[in-house]
């Protein structure tokens, strides 16, 4: 297929995004929220949480998070937990509320595609958060392979029990020490 | 929400990046701290990223379309009223039907309904400044507003943007998320803008609208059209 025009280019959400992404706060319907899972979902209940952090350590408060991921099943099917979006607060985190997704490509550990963008961020970026608990199945993924050692972790969420369930860690650090490696993709 | 997936055939054609502004832009000093340093990691696209999610009319409000209505409280909102209308297009010319834009935008003062805003400049109690709309099936979409005023911002000293208005959309995929911005012809302030200079040369004109007397409406709007271009798809899929 012949490529015959060019792709639209990229700018930033800017600053002043959440009055139309996330408008809960000023009386308006969401296109999409950050609590992917009904109380009746199959699969494991489980929050995904963080903090998005620039390249001085300092969290980011106008950035917004998005997800896409398969149900627990590995299908991305009408009514599974999907789509996902959230956007940063004033200690630049964020969370989901979602299942735990299950393997949706051959030989790929379960993971979810996340996308971030903020203010000063001209394009955005593309990341995928994997699960602490798929060892196995984390250190036969060719995606993660292909990552530096070194820098593997920051693509794996860490895996706590609380009171309140299942917790997930993924920080994102845009920029420098520990950053999150984003891909092209 | 969404309420299906689609699976795209065949895999995208990547992020073209002559055409898109690279995350360190320093003249935009935000971009400073935020643009990751180091290089991309090339990914193959997996089912993971080759779906994505479908927003269809029950994601819409009858007036998400018209921003001039959907923000009414005791009358109309101020400003020039205008259309803009366009296609949703991919990198073949072929169209993107049924897909969302979400756009939101300043008032004709160049004040945002966001509460950190904190422009000197009046609110419009008829205007909030947000809409959604879905392309037909010829990928067409058309929303109807106010004209948005430029606003200061503290990049720099002097500093202010263009008029403009942001554009969210989705396309067929995870993978052709777009987030942009619409700017209108002969914008003295757009060679004066980071933001718009951090595209490179020769790509920036891309977000620039055209006036069209065809889409105008007499004795109604003005009316301006502005194409969007998606990444597009490789004829077979890419094994390897
Ligand atoms: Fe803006």
């Amino acid at each position: 297929m012949s490529q015959t025009l060019k792709q639209t280019p990229s700018q930033t959400v800017g600053p002043y995004f959440a009055y139309a992404w996330t408008p809960e706060l000023y009386g308006r319907r969401p296109l999409a929220a950050n609590r992917l899972v009904t109380r009746d979902m199959a699969g494991e209940h489980i929050r995904i949480e963080g903090v998005v952090y620039d390249g001085q350590g300092a969290p980011i408060r106008d950035c917004v998070v998005e997800i896409w991921q398969a149900g627990a099943d590995g299908r991305h099917a009408p009514g599974a937990a999907g789509f996902g979006r959230c956007g940063t607060d004033d200690a630049g985190h964020y969370f989901f509320d979602t299942v735990k997704p299950g393997a949706c490509d051959p030989g790929h550990a379960p993971h979810i595609a996340v996308t971030v963008f903020a203010r000063g961020m001209l394009s955005h970026a593309f990341t995928r958060l994997h699960f602490s608990d798929e060892t196995a199945a984390n250190e036969a993924d060719p995606v993660l392979a292909s990552v530096p050692a070194d820098r593997r972790d920051t693509l794996i969420a860490t895996r706590a029990e609380t009171p309140g369930g299942v917790v997930y860690r993924f920080d994102i650090r845009i920029q420098g020490d520990g950053e999150t490696v984003f891909f092209d993709c | 929400m969404d309420t299906a997936v689609q699976e795209a055939e065949g895999d995208f054609t990547p992020r073209d990046w002559a055409q898109h502004p690279p995350y360190l832009s320093p003249l935009y000093k935000s971009t400073v701290l935020r643009s990751p340093s180091k290089p991309l990691i090339p990914m193959k696209q997996g089912l993971s990223v080759r779906t994505g999610p479908v927003f269809g009319h029950d994601s819409l409000d009858p007036l998400d379309h018209d921003l001039t209505k959907n923000g009414r409280v005791n009358g109309e909102p101020i400003g020039e009223r205008m259309i803009v209308t366009g296609r949703v297009l991919d990198e073949s010319g072929r169209p993107v039907p049924h897909t969302l834009l979400e756009i939101w935008q300043a008032n004709a003062c160049g004040r945002y309904v966001h509460r950190w805003d904190q422009h000197d400049a009046p609110l419009d109690p008829n205007f909030f400044g947000a809409g959604r709309c879905l392309t037909d099936a010829e990928g067409r979409y058309r929303f109807t507003t106010i004209k948005p005023g430029a606003y200061p911002w503290g990049n720099h000293h002097n500093a202010w943007r263009p008029a403009h208005i942001h554009f969210s959309l989705f396309g067929p995929s995870f993978l052709t998320r777009l987030v942009t911005q619409m700017y209108f012809p002969g914008d003295p302030l757009l060679p004066l803008d980071p933001i718009y200079n951090g595209v490179p040369e020769g790509a920036r004109e891309l977000l620039v609208s055209r006036f069209s007397i065809d889409v105008t409406e007499p004795v109604w709007a003005l009316g301006y059209e502005f194409d969007i271009v998606l990444r597009g798809r490789h004829a077979t899929p890419m094994e390897g």
